[in-house]
């Protein structure tokens, strides 16, 4: 039988972002605040 | 908690009600079909987290500000935002992506597969969806010239009887229409390129 190339062997396809990109991504999360001003504009806030 | 049950939607709402556990869980569920979208374009694992993270960093800021109102659909929306950011990233490095065939890995077996161009129609869709939107946004003339052009075939000469206008005209009208559809393409960053 020839080789066939699937999503589940194709280079990349099994492939996940690092941890530490998604540890980024929660600690963000946690740290982001959104405010909204009384214009309507919208102010983001990191907290430490 | 248990989400395993929970639609995208559902996760959603949890997150903007505190639930910082249903965003990793929405991140999670999502990772491998979006970052495989990214790194087979990008081919840089660096990179491809850079993207993955600021794909992630506009889903957050969007849900925080309350913006977020594509339901049903977080995964099409977040490949879109992946999918523009990795057009960017392109466009700063002002080159287009090239790929040489190695023992491991072969462009057109990617091509040639039907299971990874889903992705690339969920993109497709989407970008024709935007297309469709500001094609209606054009000045009524304008649009019945570019419809009656691209999607019925017709000829200037054929448009231009059926408008009732010189073919002078409808070439002029087609011209604005192209016009005005590529300054609405950059004001609302839509990009045919896939």
């Amino acid at each position: 039988m020839g080789s066939t190339t699937t999503l589940k062997n194709e280079p990349g396809a099994y492939c996940k972002p690092r941890k530490e990109t998604i540890q980024f991504l929660l600690n963000y999360s946690k740290a982001l605040e959104v405010k909204k001003l009384a214009s309507g504009e919208y102010v983001e806030f990191i907290r430490n | 908690m248990d989400f395993s049950r929970a639609s995208d939607s559902e996760l959603i709402t949890k997150y903007l009600s505190g639930s910082e556990s249903a965003l990793e869980f929405l991140i999670r569920k999502h990772q491998q079909r979006i970052y495989s979208y990214i790194i087979v374009r990008i081919q840089d694992e660096d990179l491809a987290n850079d993207v993955f993270q600021d794909t992630f960093v506009k889903v957050i800021n969007t849900l925080k500000r309350g913006k977020y109102n594509e339901e049903g659909k977080f995964l099409q929306w977040t490949m879109r935002i992946a999918h523009n950011l990795i057009i960017d990233h392109f466009r700063k490095a002002k080159r287009m992506p090239t790929m040489s065939p190695t023992d491991e890995f072969d462009i057109f077996n990617i091509i040639k597969d039907p299971s990874l161009n889903v992705e690339a129609s969920i993109i497709k869709e989407q970008i024709e969806g935007d297309l469709y939107k500001l094609i209606e946004q054009l000045p009524e003339e304008q649009k019945e010239v570019l419809k009656l052009r691209h999607f019925s075939e017709l000829s200037f000469k054929e448009i231009a009887d059926q408008t009732d206008v010189s073919i002078n005209t409808a070439l002029g009208r087609m011209r604005y229409a192209l016009i005005n559809l590529r300054k609405l393409m950059e004001k609302n960053h839509v990009s045919l390129l896939q």
